[in-house]
This record gives C-alpha cells, sequence and structure tokens, in this order.
C-alpha cells in the first residue's frame, strides 16, 4: 500500500512494489514464464536397473499367471450394463438374456456371511396375477408346463426346493426387499409377466427382431444373444 | 499416506476383481463404514452389484462387519489388506521354496479364492498336480493333505472366525465371529492324516467323487482355473464348515527373518547367519511372534542347537556371538554371564538397521554420493549444526550448505531451533539438523505407494493404447492354432504369420518388453514398502490376527 506513490512514475504500473523485494531497476526481475511448467521434474541422475535373475523372472511370471487366472475367476465382477443409444423394441425381448448374469457364481459360507447379502434370483412369477391359495403348488404346475416333458421327476423336486427356500427367503426378508429394492424392479417384474403372456400368445417367432451381428458390438462380451438362427 | 493408499487400493482391486468391486472399495476406504443402502447411494451401483461386491471383499479377507447402534450392519474395508494383493507371487514362491510345488499350488489356490475349505482345497490341488504330470502318473491326495498339515503347523495357514457354537443364547451370529486361540491352527478331526489310513476309503472315495462328480468342473482345459465353487458338492466334504486362509502376518515373519539374515549374510560370513537362524528357531518356542526381542538364550542351547553340518566348535561359536554382539547394529546383544552367556536377538534394531541402510541408498541414488555422506554423518552424529556438518564432511562449505539445504527442502532432514536469548534472534540461535527415521520412512513409504500407483496406471496406459494391436495378435494366434490342429500346411500358416506385418510386431514387442519392466519394477517397489512397512510402528504388516 505505501508503495503505491513510488510506482506512479514507472512506465507499467504493477501490483507489487518492485523496491520493497529488493530489486532497484524493473529490468532485473526474473523473466516471467510464458508456457506451462514442464511435465516432469529434471531427472539428475539415472535409476538403477532392475534386479535380474532365475527368481525375478519366476516371480514375474507367477504375477502375471495369477492376474491372468484372476479375470477368469468368478471373483471378477464385470458391469452388466449395456448403454443403449435409443430405446428399440427388440430390447424386450432380447433383455431376457442378461438377466442370467445375476446370481454370484460361487457360494460363499452363509454360516459367516451377513445374510443381507444374498441375493434372490428374479424368476418369472407368472401366475401371480391371478391369486391361488397354494402359490408353491402352482408354481411347480407353470414350471411343469414350461420344461419339457422328458424332465425328471427329480428336476422338478429341485425346483420345488428352490422355490421353496426363495419363498423362505421372500416371507423374511420382505420388508427389507420393499425399503431397499427400487420401485423399478417392480415394474420389471410386471414386464416379465406382459412378456411371458404375450410370448404364449404370439404367432412370431422370438427370434423376429434380429438386430444383425454389428449391434451391440461396441460391448465386447456383455452380452450373449439368443442362438442365430 | 492415507490418499495415495487408498489410490493404489483401488487400482488394486480394479485389476484383480473388476470395476464395480473398486468403486465399493474405494468408497468404504476414503468415507469409513457405511451400511448396505448408503453404500448402493454412495456409489450410484444397483443393490445387487453391491451386494456382489461386499460378498468377494469379505471372501477375501479384506473386509469387516458389524452391527452399528441401530441395529444395522456397517461394513469397513481394510485397505492394508488390499495392499497385500501386491505381495501375492511372493508369498506363493517363498511356499514353493519351503514345501515344494505341492505348498505352491495350496498357498495359491488359496490367495485364488480368498477362504477355503480343507477338503476342497487338497481335490484341487491333487488334480492339477495330476494333470502337470505325465500322463499316468498320479499324485496323492495324501500327500497333499500332508503338506497342508504341514502348512497348518508351522502357522502359514490358519482358520477363518466362525460363529460360536453355543448359539443357544440369543448372541447375534453374525458379528460373534470368534476364533480360539488354540483352535485356529487345529485341524478337524476328519481331515486327520491318520485317518486316512486307518480308513483307506476315505481317500478312494475321494477319487470317485472326483472322477463322476465334477463335470460342471472346467478344469479340464485349463489347468489352473478359479471355477464357481457351487460346482463341489459342499455337502460331501468331512469337514464342513471349517475355511482355511492365508496366515498373512506369519509369511510377514518369515520374510522379515530372510530380510536380516541375509544382510548378516553379506555383512560378516555365512556362520553368522546360521548362527543367528539358530537363535531364531530356538526362540520361536519361548517368544512370542512378533515381539521385538526374543527370550535370552545361553550359548549351550545354541550350541547345541547348531546344525551339525557347519562343524563349529564351542570357541569358535563364542567368538562369534561377542563379534555380532560388539557389532554396531546392536542385532545381537549380551545379556548376562550365565549358562556360558545369555544372548538376545533384537529384531526391532535390525529392521532399523536395515531401513537406514535402505534409506541411504535411497538418498545416495537420488541426490548423490555426497549427499549420502552428508546424510550417513547425521544419522551417526545425530544432531549437528550447519558449520559443523560443513566441516565433519570434508566437502567444500558451499556445496555442504547446498547439499544439506536439498535435503532438508525434502523432508529427509529435519531441523531444531535452540534459541539462546528470549527474543529468537537469527543470529544467536542454534540450528541443529537430524534425522527423524520415523519421519523420513514414512514419507518415504508414501512415495512408494505412490509409485507403485503410478506403476500400475502407466501399465494400465500402455495397455489401452496398444489394445487394437494386442486384440489382432491374439486373432492371429487363435487363427494360426486351429490351423494347426486341423493340419493345415506351412504356406498357409506363413500366410497367416504375414497378417501381422513386422513394424506391428516390433511394436507388440516393445510393449511386451515395457510392461514386464513395469511389473518388474511393481514387484521390486514391493520389497521395499515391507521393509518400511514393517519397521514402522502402527502400519499393521505386522499385527497378529
Amino acid at each position: 500500500m505505501g508503495g503505491r506513490g513510488r510506482g506512479r512514475g514507472r512506465g507499467k504500473p504493477m501490483s507489487f512494489d518492485i523496491e520493497s523485494l529488493g530489486f532497484q531497476n524493473k529490468k532485473e526481475l526474473p523473466k516471467s514464464k510464458e508456457e506451462p511448467p514442464p511435465l516432469y521434474p529434471p531427472l539428475e541422475f539415472k535409476p538403477v536397473s532392475l534386479q535380474e535373475g532365475e527368481e525375478a523372472d519366476y516371480l514375474l511370471a507367477l504375477k502375471q499367471e495369477f492376474r491372468g487366472s484372476m479375470r477368469e475367476s468368478p471373483y471378477f465382477i464385470k458391469p452388466q450394463s449395456t448403454k443403449r443409444d435409443i430405446e428399440r423394441y427388440s430390447d424386450k425381448y432380447q433383455l431376457n438374456g442378461q438377466n442370467k448374469g445375476q446370481g454370484l457364481g460361487w457360494t460363499p459360507n452363509w454360516n459367516t456371511f451377513p445374510k443381507e447379502l444374498r441375493i434372490r434370483e428374479k424368476k418369472p412369477k407368472r401366475l401371480k396375477v391371478s391369486v391361488k391359495p397354494s402359490l408353491s403348488v402352482t408354481k411347480v404346475k407353470a414350471k411343469g408346463q414350461k420344461s419339457d416333458s422328458k424332465e425328471a421327476e427329480n428336476k422338478l423336486k429341485q425346483i420345488l426346493q428352490t422355490e421353496e427356500d426363495g419363498d423362505d427367503d421372500e416371507d423374511e426378508d420382505e420388508e427389507e426387499k420393499k425399503k431397499k429394492e427400487a420401485e423399478g424392479e417392480e415394474e420389471e417384474e410386471e414386464e416379465f409377466y406382459d412378456d411371458e403372456d404375450i410370448e404364449e400368445g404370439t404367432d412370431y417367432a422370438l427370434s423376429y427382431f434380429d438386430n444383425g451381428e454389428d449391434y451391440l458390438d461396441a460391448d465386447d462380451d456383455a452380452l450373449e444373444d439368443g442362438p442365430v438362427y | 499416506m492415507a490418499q495415495s493408499q487408498v489410490r493404489l487400493g483401488g487400482l488394486l482391486l480394479q485389476h484383480q476383481y473388476g470395476e464395480i468391486v473398486e468403486n465399493v472399495g474405494a468408497f468404504l476406504a476414503a468415507k469409513g463404514s457405511f451400511t448396505l443402502k448408503d453404500i448402493a447411494e454412495g456409489t450410484k451401483l444397483g443393490i445387487n452389484e453391491v451386494k456382489k461386491a461386499l460378498c468377494v471383499l469379505i471372501q477375501h479377507n479384506m473386509m469387516d462387519f458389524e452391527r452399528n447402534r441401530r441395529g444395522l450392519l456397517e461394513y469397513t474395508i481394510h485397505i492394508n489388506k488390499v495392499l497385500f494383493i501386491t505381495r501375492y507371487p511372493r508369498y506363493i514362491y517363498c511356499a514353493k521354496t519351503l514345501y515344494g510345488d505341492v505348498g505352491e499350488f495350496l498357498v495359491e489356490e488359496l490367495l485364488s479364492h480368498g477362504q477355503m475349505l480343507m477338503s476342497h482345497v487338497c481335490r484341487r490341488v491333487s488334480e492339477r498336480i495330476t494333470q502337470a504330470l505325465e500322463a499316468g502318473q498320479s499324485v496323492d491326495e495324501l500327500k497333499v493333505r500332508k503338506t497342508f498339515v504341514e502348512l497348518v503347523e508351522t502357522h502359514f495357514l490358519q482358520r477363518v472366525a466362525a460363529p460360536p457354537s453355543d448359539s443357544a443364547d440369543k448372541v447375534d451370529e453374525e458379528t460373534e465371529l470368534q476364533i480360539k486361540e488354540k483352535e485356529m491352527f487345529l485341524i478337524p478331526p476328519a481331515m486327520d492324516i491318520d485317518y486316512g489310513k486307518v480308513n483307506p476309503t476315505v481317500s478312494s472315495s475321494g477319487k470317485r467323487k472326483r472322477e463322476d462328480g465334477e463335470e460342471g468342473d472346467k478344469v479340464a482345459k485349463r489347468p489352473r482355473s478359479t471355477s464357481p465353487l457351487s460346482d463341489e458338492k459342499n455337502e460331501d466334504a468331512p469337514d464342513k464348515g471349517v475355511y482355511w486362509h492365508i496366515n498373512f502376518t506369519r509369511f510377514h515373519q518369515f520374510f522379515r527373518d530372510q530380510a536380516v539374515l541375509s544382510a548378516l549374510n553379506s555383512k560378516i560370513d555365512r556362520y553368522a547367519c546360521e548362527i543367528v537362524r539358530t537363535m531364531l528357531r530356538v526362540s520361536e518356542k519361548t517368544t512370542v511372534p512378533l515381539a521385538p526381542t526374543t527370550h535370552p538364550m545361553s550359548s549351550h542351547e545354541i550350541f547345541q542347537s547348531l546344525p551339525p553340518e557347519l562343524d563349529l566348535n564351542r570357541q569358535t561359536l563364542g567368538e562369534y556371538l561377542t563379534l555380532l554382539a560388539e557389532d554396531k547394529t546392536e542385532i545381537v546383544n549380551k545379556a548376562g554371564e550365565s549358562g556360558g552367556g545369555m544372548y538376545i536377538l533384537n529384531m526391532q534394531k535390525a529392521l532399523e538397521t536395515l531401513c537406514k541402510a535402505s534409506i541411504e541408498s535411497v538418498v545416495q541414488e537420488r541426490f548423490g554420493s555426497k549427499c549420502s555422506r552428508i546424510f550417513r554423518l547425521l544419522l551417526m552424529k545425530r544432531h549437528l549444526e550447519q558449520k559443523q556438518v560443513e566441516d565433519m564432511a570434508m566437502i567444500p562449505a558451499k556445496e555442504a550448505k547446498e547439499l544439506l539445504y536439498k535435503l532438508f527442502s525434502e523432508n529427509f532432514v529435519t531441523m531444531q531451533e535452540i534459541p539462546k536469548t528470549p527474543d529468537h534472534a537469527p543470529s544467536r540461535t542454534f540450528y541443529l539438523f537430524g534425522i527423524n527415521m520415523h519421519q523420513v520412512s514414512r514419507m518415504l513409504l508414501d512415495r512408494c505407494y505412490k509409485a507403485m500407483g503410478n506403476l500400475i496406471s502407466r501399465r494400465e496406459h500402455e495397455n489401452t493404447e496398444n489394445r487394437r494391436l494386442v486384440e489382432k495378435s491374439q486373432r492371429v494366434d487363435a487363427i494360426s492354432a486351429s490351423l494347426q490342429s486341423s493340419g493345415a500346411d506351412t504356406t498357409q500358416m506363413s500366410e497367416v504369420e504375414e497378417m501381422i506385418t513386422p513394424p506391428e510386431r516390433q511394436q507388440l514387442n516393445k510393449l511386451k518388453h515395457d510392461i514386464n519392466k513395469l511389473e518388474q519394477s511393481e514387484l521390486q517397489l514391493d520389497e521395499t514398502i515391507f521393509l518400511l512397512e514393517s519397521y514402522l510402528p502402527g502400519s499393521e504388516a505386522m499385527v497378529l490376527y
């Protein structure tokens, strides 16, 4: 502030006082840089080379193999969302393939894991629209109709078992479900009902909406499309 | 330091388990413990994806959960355990040197799955070995189990905490995971190796299960695959519920001992190294692991436990012990005269010496040997004034001043002002320069974490830049492999090879070379990180789990 008076006689007024910094003349000021600073600080001494030898090579090989195998393991969770540029009508029929990747892929030891981390597989609950007193029985029937007649009784029993387990889980965590799961999921379930009904009744083959080979090419391996006819 | 740790942890999780796990992990590491709903909101991921990520993290021993005041479960991530991922190859290699190929495969399976039942691990490993060996040879699962038991006895593997068996009282099972001290290394009786000898049906039934039960198992083509565990029939396992995981602390202890021994080997000679190794073995029975100093042991004990091939007589042993005790690194201390001389091993001092040596070499490589001389001088003399530094280092004054202040600006050296007069006039205060080992170690550790993160992201950058080329070469390899299997002639093969032009091939080679160099740097950097972590108190590298 006090330097304001002194600075008046100069050519270019500056926001700070040159004299108080120790410079007599404006020319002695260090030149201001007019380019961005360098990307890396200057390296004075080159670093020493890496360790060589059998052990180092073996460790390196171990590391790369381990990383490769971890990528293939079920613990590597690939993001599922596939981005669409515009909504297409065929999505309704082809999104079924995606939902298969919902489960974990491996079973943790539920004894030591918190129960709230169980993922419920969405099963198409087709006959829920019409309210029937014994839900599990109708579900078995529905499954029986849907699957081939060649299916052995064992398979049915297994399905019944899992359905019952699914039911138990649902009963217990129904409140949690309401709290935590968004409404979007329920909408999707309704869509499922519509899908199943339409599926039953249409004359068109499911593969009618064939988007061609280049559709979804950009997404690497996120989606295995249905069978190609 | 936490920030660089979080960044490094995020990168490691991304490469190991995918982006979703990275999002969840980084969110929890940066912001603390949260409930499931909060995590889903904070990371903006779907709730199922968050659940999957949490399961993966718990399975690999990186996450804990507990009930908070409101009764909801809160999840906490332990970032230091995530950082162990950089050390996995070293663990595997260590198991290989100690227990051979069987040990190597056991540790590798456990590392890729996190926690597993003993029966499952043994089964998978024996299958893998059978495939790796030539046709006709097979490995007995009993041998695999024996190695497993050895690993457990030396505490390299330990049990996972389980809910208490007395769940009759309404204890919340999910959070009361305890493990009794004595049970931690107890093999369940069903898996006892003697049991296999008594009941030969156990091992043979294991083989039968292997044959008919595992078509779904993808082990057939690739010897190393982490196929889903749901294929394994959990109900058939005789030791259901007893899960095992790697005891990282024990491995760290082993690495620490190895580092100290190799230092002694190069400093004195291999006899000293063997003597200290014997001392370590003797002290294992009497000392709590990871204590800073061991229990005193008499030279008679040491003499008796020496390996016979060393061929040392008592007198030479005595001389070596005196030499070690008088060494300025103070690794071995003489504690008394009873029993021919009582000696203590001071591991904390040993680590400190190793750290000092590391940091000295860092200074030397970064600033030059003159700076290193000043650094060593300050380490020796603890506190010096600037003038004294100039005199003692025998470096011209101007240069010494410059170097000293350079070290000071990089925080290797600290300064303490001691005023002579109540007004702290600069001309009348002492300015003492010194080195604070803890501070310097922490600073270097932080730099190491940043460097490691940089290495990983640089590697990723190289990969993405050349992805098109790498994919092309993969396709070409696949084509040539299929051609070869269908028996094509050489012209077709050479045509396929020519699909990759020479400059492209050169580029591919360069890429491979660069990536190898980057990965090797990571491995070597990890050694320094380990050393610094074990020296610093409270860094949780050496915490008993």
